[in-house]
Parts: C-alpha cells; sequence; structure tokens
C-alpha cells in the first residue's frame, strides 16, 4: 500500500518535500543543459508544487505504478519534463539513470510525457488543454466506483488560455467532482511574453468560482501552505478545488527568475555553471 | 428489441448500435457512455434510462468528451464515447491523437450518421473527411460496418479487444446482407460477400449493397465482380488487396471523401506491391445541398455508377 505518503503523514513532511525539491531543481537543470533542450523556467516554478504533491500528498508505489486505489496525477503542462522526470525518478518509478538520455535518440523520455514508455504517467500531453478533460474523466471514473483515490492536475497560467481547460471545468463544477483538484502554476509567463499582455486571465479565481469551484490561492513556493491545502483531506467538500499557486518562472536561478525568454532557453556554460552553485546553495 | 425501421427490410444501423452496447452493459458494468447532447442522435436514450449512472453526458463540448473518455479509460472503465461523426472527429480530433491514440488508451469512439447521412444541412455536417484523419494514426482500429449484423459484431468486438477503436456508424437505412451460415466478423478480415475474377469492388458501409447490386447489373452483361467488404479500414487486410488485384482491375467505393480513405488505402498497397487499374469512387469535396440519395445519385454512388466505373475500368485493362 502506498508508503511514501503514509510515512510523511506520520511525520512533518516538509523537510523531505524541501530536499527533494531541491533535487528536483539540480536534476532538471542538469537534464535541460545536457540535452540542450528543454523548458528550465517552467520546470523551476512547478517543482515545488510537484515534491509537495509526491513527496506529501500522493499515494502511490512505484512498484506498482496502475494499481487501482492510486491518486492519480496528470501533467497538463507536459512540457515541464526536466521537473516531472527528475520527480518520477525521485519517487521510484524508474532508475535516475535512465534521465541522462532525456530526449537522446530513442530515449523513453521523449520531450513531452508518453504513458506507454514510462511507469507513473497517467496519460500523454503536450499540446496544451489536454490534462484536465482527462483528469475530469478520472475523477467520474472515481465517483462511479465510490472510490477513494483523488485526481491532481497541473496546468500553466498561460495554458487557462486553452478552451478545453474551461468545458471541463464547467462539467467538473456541473458534477461537483469533489476528487478532483487543479493547480495553476501561476508564474505570469508563457512562451512569448506576460500572460496578462497576451490574453488576460484575470480575474482568474473568480472565474474558477462561478464555474462552480472552491478556489484557494497559495504561495506556490511555500511548501508549508501547498501542504496544507493539498493534503487536506476533501471532507465535507462538495465542489472541484482550484489552487491557484502563485510561483515565479525560472524559481531558484537568479538569471532565468521572471525572464520570459528563459521558456525553453538553454544556458551556456557559465550560466549552467552559476545556476548550479545558486540551486546547490 | 426491433432494430427494423419503417420501410420494411430496411435498417438503420445506429439501432443495431445501441442494442449491442445495451446488451454488452448488461453484462460488463464497465461499459459506459459519453455523449455530447447526443443520447437521442446516438440512440442511447434507452442506456441512459437504464444506467443513468453509467452514462456522462458532458453537453456540447467535444474536445472535453473525448478528453473524459480517456479518462474513464484510466479508471477502469470501456466508454463508448459517441456523437455526431462529423463532430467528435473534426472538433476534437486532437484528443483523439494524444489522449486516445497516442496515449493508446482503451476508448471506443463511435462515430453516428456518418458520411452524408445529415444531406441538406450540409458540409459542415457532412463527415466524409473523417477516414483520412482517423485511419493515419497509430493504434486506431478504425471499422465502418456495413450492415445491423455488422454493426452489432464490431461493437462486440470493439469491447472485446483492448485499445482505442472508431467505429465509424451510418444512418443512411441498409438491408440485412446475405451471409453464408457461420459467417463471423473479424477486425481486420476483409469479407469476399461475392466471388469474380474480371473486376473487383471494394466497398465498406453503406455502400457495400450498391456494390452487390452493381455485381448483380455487370453480371447481366458477362462481367464477373468480385465483392469485398472491407469494413476494417486499420488494420487494413493487405492480403485481401493483393488478391482482389488479381482480377487485374479495382473499384473502390465509400460514403467518404475520394481522397484519403478506403480507396487511399487501397491505392497504398497496390502502388507498391500489385500495380493495376483503379477507380476510387467517393465524394469530391464540399458538397452541394441535396437529400442523401440525391447526392449518391449525383455522384454516381449507385449500383448503375459503381457498374458503369467498372466498366470503363475493364476498357483500360484490356487496352
Amino acid at each position: 500500500m502506498p508508503q511514501v505518503s503514509a510515512d510523511n503523514r506520520r511525520n512533518d513532511p516538509l523537510p523531505l518535500i524541501r530536499d527533494k525539491a531541491r533535487a528536483i531543481r539540480i536534476t532538471a537543470l542538469k537534464m535541460v543543459f545536457a540535452a540542450q533542450l528543454g523548458h528550465p523556467g517552467g520546470d523551476m516554478s512547478v517543482t515545488d508544487i510537484l515534491a509537495t504533491l509526491y513527496f506529501g500528498v500522493l499515494r502511490y508505489d512505484p512498484k506498482q505504478p496502475n494499481a487501482p486505489w492510486r491518486d492519480r496525477f496528470v501533467m497538463s503542462k507536459g512540457h515541464c519534463t526536466g521537473a516531472l522526470y527528475a520527480t518520477l525518478a525521485e519517487a521510484g518509478y524508474f532508475d535516475r539513470s535512465w534521465l541522462e538520455t532525456y530526449m537522446g535518440p530513442l530515449s523513453m523520455l521523449n520531450g513531452h510525457p508518453n504513458r506507454n514508455y514510462l511507469p507513473g504517467v497517467e496519460t500523454n500531453t503536450g499540446p496544451l488543454g489536454h490534462g484536465m478533460p482527462v483528469a475530469v474523466g478520472m475523477a467520474i471514473a472515481g465517483k462511479m466506483d465510490a472510490a477513494d483515490y483523488r485526481v491532481f492536475v497541473v496546468t500553466g497560467d498561460g495554458e487557462q488560455q486553452e478552451g478545453s481547460n474551461w468545458e471541463a471545468g464547467m462539467a467538473a463544477g456541473h458534477r461537483k467532482l469533489s476528487n478532483l483538484t487543479l493547480i495553476i502554476d501561476r508564474n505570469r509567463l508563457q512562451q512569448g511574453a506576460k500572460v496578462e499582455d497576451t490574453n488576460t486571465l484575470e480575474p482568474l479565481a473568480d472565474k474558477w468560482r462561478a464555474f462552480g469551484w472552491e478556489v484557494v490561492e497559495v504561495d506556490g513556493h511555500d511548501v508549508g501552505q501547498l501542504h496544507d491545502v493539498l493534503a487536506a483531506p476533501v471532507g465535507t467538500r462538495e465542489k472541484p478545488l482550484c489552487v491557484i499557486a502563485h510561483t515565479i518562472k525560472g524559481r531558484g536561478i537568479s538569471f532565468m527568475e521572471n525572464e520570459v525568454k528563459w521558456h525553453h532557453g538553454i544556458p551556456n556554460r557559465a550560466q549552467y555553471e552559476q545556476a548550479l552553485k545558486e540551486l546547490e546553495a | 428489441m426491433s432494430v427494423q425501421t419503417a420501410a420494411a427490410g430496411l435498417f438503420d444501423c445506429r439501432d443495431s448500435f445501441a442494442h449491442a452496447i445495451e446488451s454488452l452493459a448488461e453484462a460488463d458494468t464497465r461499459i459506459v457512455a459519453v455523449v455530447n447532447d447526443s443520447l437521442g442522435s446516438s440512440k442511447l436514450t434507452g442506456f441512459q434510462k437504464r444506467w443513468p449512472e453509467r452514462t456522462v453526458n458532458v453537453g456540447i463540448a467535444e474536445q472535453n468528451m473525448v478528453g473524459v473518455g480517456a479518462g474513464l479509460a484510466n479508471g477502469g472503465k470501456i466508454p463508448f464515447v459517441s456523437a455526431a461523426a462529423c463532430f467528435l472527429t473534426a472538433r476534437a480530433m486532437e484528443q483523439i491523437k494524444a489522449d486516445v491514440a497516442y496515449s493508446n488508451t482503451n476508448v471506443k469512439l463511435v462515430g453516428q450518421s456518418s458520411g452524408i447521412a445529415y444531406g441538406e444541412l450540409g458540409p459542415t455536417h457532412h463527415s466524409i473527411e473523417d477516414m483520412a484523419w482517423l485511419r493515419l494514426l497509430p493504434n486506431l482500429t478504425v471499422i465502418v460496418p456495413s450492415d445491423p449484423w455488422e454493426t452489432e459484431a464490431a461493437v462486440r468486438a470493439a469491447a472485446e479487444i483492448e485499445g482505442p477503436v472508431f467505429l465509424r456508424i451510418s444512418r443512411h437505412p441498409v438491408p440485412a446482407l446475405e451471409r453464408p451460415a457461420g459467417a463471423r466478423f473479424r477486425i481486420g478480415k476483409a469479407e469476399v460477400l461475392r466471388e469474380g475474377d474480371d473486376v473487383a469492388i471494394i466497398a465498406n458501409g453503406t455502400m457495400v449493397m450498391r456494390a452487390l447490386s452493381a455485381a448483380d447489373q455487370l453480371a447481366a452483361q458477362g462481367i464477373a465482380a468480385r465483392v469485398v467488404n472491407m469494413s476494417t479500414v486499420a488494420p487494413l487486410d493487405v492480403e485481401a488487396i493483393h488478391a482482389a488485384a488479381q482480377t487485374g482491375a479495382i473499384v473502390t467505393v465509400e460514403e467518404a471523401s475520394v481522397r484519403g480513405g478506403l480507396g487511399g488505402a487501397v491505392a497504398e498497397v497496390l502502388a507498391t506491391s500489385h500495380p493495376c487499374p483503379m477507380r476510387i469512387l467517393g465524394f469530391p469535396g464540399f458538397l452541394p445541398t441535396g437529400s442523401v440519395d440525391f447526392l449518391f445519385e449525383h455522384f454516381g454512388l449507385t449500383p448503375a455508377g459503381i457498374a458503369t466505373a467498372a466498366q470503363e475500368l475493364l476498357t483500360r485493362k484490356a487496352a
């Protein structure tokens, strides 16, 4: 049965989450630099969310990745595979040595995740706006079976511009899918510019409330806040939960923070060494 | 349950789909239906009455509908995602590609009233491009049943296999085809409904009965036409195409675009292995207004039209 989070619930999970977040950032940076490809800005913004989920919230057994009782996690912002693969390796789904093949010829670690190659991946993402509908389907299946597993999906904030999120959000609100949690990585930058300058999301919390969701806003780098809201039992809540996690794109690497060019920018060697020094400090 | 339509001896294959899925659902609680406000047009009101908790109506939202199907499959269900073929395939194409085919999920896509079933409503409601779009997606099985018996069998076969399937269901009334006793539907296996060595007509869906009638007309002129029901377009029965090429002349006919569908699939096989004279019958592009019968007539998708195409082809074969 689910050992990781069971242990975490007995103890204070935050030190482990922080350690894992630090390791995930370092690994993701190394993967991106080795591959000379990737999306480091978004990897760094989503890392604390992933670390909190995998080392403090989700129930799973990496040895039985398809166990019916598992909590489901859907990485809808599928381009942030540096952070995702580093997390799955830390969680024990596959050997860390696999990470060295990231985006290499015939690697199972594609630029965007493939469930048929990698244990722990629930659905193939990459094109934006795909995770939410699939997560809604998972949550409906859980309700049909009166199962107690929960479904978590992370989207980017720019990704919220995709209409399919709102189709899915409307259905989840209508069906009162309390077993579903959406986490929005609100780093305020999309590929080409600031989100608000491109196509305004605000008032984002009001929009999700209007769609029938409970909305909570947190500092997406404060793992205590993340853990409090994500690990809290569903209890009597009758709505799906939207967590707007305010984050910083490129978090942890000074020259990447809040700079749009690091969406898929690749550091040169000097930048890489500086970034590594900052993350390891 | 009667699946017969008002016209004696003619059937709406949507009824056969509904009959099959209800019968499957009685025995297997994993069977669920997902629709986009398309309960009636999918003939699923009966299913919904019997199993409201296993019916997911997402409203008019096809992208979500297909994604929800993939999520239900992840939760161990066998979802039949049923909607008008035009909206299911065109609106949700990327979901079909990424969430269903590429993810290789156990989703059964059911394109109802496919082809030109919506006749007068025009090209927005016709689904003649879907064959080209869907047959090239890896992992996705594509089946175009020809009559009520084959529709029921295809629905059952789709439920039995693990993996994504697209069932292209027609609405235009078709008769129950005569088959030898013990005939059995197998995914990926074409069915020779009539033997003949002068020309082969390869058809599927509503065009199979017309191909058989065309073969009757050709027989009256001393031409022996083989009729092959190629109901599975992916994976394709390459052996049956090679065998048909032995006649030296092949006509394909489908209720779909002449580009990229059954005709295209057969041509890909022939061009690279058994080149032989060929005609591809179907629709040329966005269609003018008219009833289904008018459009079939106008574009030569009639027994006479098919027979004429075969005769013309035979003059090329002889030359």
